[in-house]
């Protein structure tokens, strides 16, 4: 079986694929990426708070026209897990306004990106409809 | 009895469009030289020069200007703050002579985007042969489309999908018939880049870029410039009258940059940092939001003018759907917003656009504004974003002569 990486740090992979946050201890305030210091308190310590995999829609975009190389269309959303707000595409649903709508439940799920030369894959992200 | 009341003694914007045979420099030229000859004075008045370009944003640009309309040795302050670059500039100068080092400034923003195509997540690099971790999320490929959209019309479309979600009402159609009102209002301004007034059907129709936002109801790329001068209360009162009459109060100027908020870092927010430069103007202005006979403000999506509606408290809190509907911020209502047509029509070369929508205001309260002009114009407002984020919002007075 071939390696697989994340497509991103933030994205913990294994039996139970879950996004990760840098939460500052101070306030909570939560973060995706590596951090200097906390953009609400500037304290400088964090710890890895795991974010939950089920959320609401509750901004989207269906894109259309993107950069080259860039398949469209797709559909961005901005996802609240549980409080936490999370960027991502909804995937396994129909990228038109009939089938994705605001206050939509979506779960998180993994996608493949695609592998490079050396056959490691790359693991993304994405959110689908909870039936 | 003399006070520290800052004014704008002269102010022009170029027609926008296709500016095909001239350079940044001749644009950004009859901009600066028609501002100083609006306002009654030349580059020898001038005691500081506030300049931006954000596609030449490294290159010395205020220096480049004045080795073309004169190199009198001031000090130049060259601005880039995103699409509040022209906002930014003007408040340079101003707050220059409000500190006392000069009597008089001249700022100047110019652009030339005509088929520039997207400003952002435009070009995407291929992905790499063997997959490393990179930047500050460790990515292993670039990320736009694959997490998210960096693309200005999709981020834009969600900051109104999500005012929607908050308060509900609104609908692709809703934010089609605001783009049909800036197009309409389009009509009657000579210096827009697009005059034509389009239907909603055909907003409606027209090429899908990002849902629910359209092509004409996205900002236009175009060229252009405009350039304000500014001058002390103790200046003005020994100038002409006829230059004292003609000269607005800047009652009002206000920059302010995104505050923290839970997921800012994520889909940015535009709404509380020009809440707080709204509440900061109004209170520096001594005026209320029903005072004002008109609006600028910064329509880079038909998304995004919804939204201001509420943050520049136009509307009661969650109320800008009604407020739009009412018809209040058509040119005939009670509070009318982009009587130039705003970005979507009249067009936004960024740098220029923090100043040429002073200009619409100003051009207003001086009942100089032609077929578009709004009657009995006395207080006007004019605001920009820039995302990133930067906000500045400015209130301007007619003058009391």
């Amino acid at each position: 079986m071939s390696e697989q990486v994340p497509l991103v740090d933030y994205l913990v992979l294994g039996d139970a694929p879950h996004l990760e946050a840098n939460e500052c201890t101070a306030c909570g305030a939560r973060f995706f990426g590596r951090r200097n210091a906390c953009a609400s308190c500037s304290g400088t310590s964090f710890a890895k708070a795991s974010i939950a995999t089920e959320g609401e829609v509750k901004a989207f975009t269906i894109v259309a026209f993107a950069a080259p190389g860039v398949d469209v269309p797709f559909v961005a959303a901005l996802v609240d897990c549980d409080g936490t707000s999370v960027g991502g595409n909804l995937v396994n649903v129909e990228p038109d306004p009939e089938h994705v709508h605001l206050g939509m439940k979506v779960q998180l799920v993994t996608t493949s990106v695609g592998t490079d030369s050396a056959g490691t894959e790359a693991i993304g992200f994405g959110f689908q409809p909870v039936d | 009895m003399a006070s520290d009341d800052i004014w704008i003694l002269g102010i022009i914007m170029t027609k926008f469009g296709k500016h095909a045979d001239k350079d940044v420099l001749d644009l950004a030229a009859e901009a600066a030289m028609g501002a100083l000859a609006d306002g009654g004075v030349t580059m020898k008045d001038m005691g500081v020069l506030a300049a931006g370009s954000l596609m030449n944003a490294n290159a010395s640009f205020g220096q480049q200007l004045q080795k073309q309309i004169g190199q009198t040795g001031i000090p130049v302050y060259n601005v880039a703050n995103a699409c509040a670059t022209g906002a930014t500039a003007l408040r340079t100068a101003i707050m220059a002579v409000k500190a006392g080092e000069c009597d008089m400034g001249l700022a100047v923003g110019v652009e030339k985007l005509s088929g520039a195509g997207l400003l952002s997540g435009g070009a995407r690099s291929g992905d790499s042969d063997t997959y490393e971790p990179k930047g500050r999320q460790g990515a292993v490929v670039p990320l736009d489309g694959r997490i998210g959209t960096e693309i200005m019309p999709g981020v834009f479309a969600q900051i109104g999908m999500e005012y929607g979600h908050k308060y509900g009402g609104t609908s692709f159609e809703l934010f089609a018939r605001i783009s049909e009102k800036n197009h309409s209002h389009s009509t009657l301004n000579p210096f827009a880049a697009y005059t034509k007034k389009m239907s909603l059907e055909q907003i409606m129709g027209d090429v899908m870029i990002a849902y629910p936002n359209t092509r004409p109801m996205c900002s236009a790329n175009c060229d252009g410039a405009a350039a304000a001068v500014v001058v002390s209360d103790t200046k003005l009162k020994t100038l002409s009258l006829e230059q004292q009459r003609r000269a607005l109060k800047v009652s009002a100027s206000i920059l302010t940059s995104d505050p923290y908020d839970e997921g800012c870092q994520v889909l940015p927010n535009v709404n509380t940092l020009t809440r707080n430069a709204a509440i900061q103007a109004y209170e520096q202005a001594g005026v209320s939001p029903d005072d004002l006979d008109l609006v600028e403000l910064h329509d880079c999506f038909a998304t995004a003018e919804l939204v201001h509606y509420d943050n520049l408290m136009l509307c009661p809190e969650g109320g800008a759907v009604d407020f739009f509907e009412s018809g209040a911020t058509w040119r005939d209502g009670s509070t009318p917003v982009n009587v130039s047509g705003g970005l979507e029509s009249k067009g936004h070369p960024i740098a220029a656009t923090g100043i040429a929508n002073i200009w619409e205001v100003a051009t207003h309260l001086r009942g100089e504004a032609g077929d578009r002009q709004i009657e009995g114009a006395k207080v006007g407002l004019a605001h920009v974003i820039g995302l990133g984020s930067a906000c500045g919002v400015h209130i301007l007075e007619k003058a009391a002569v």
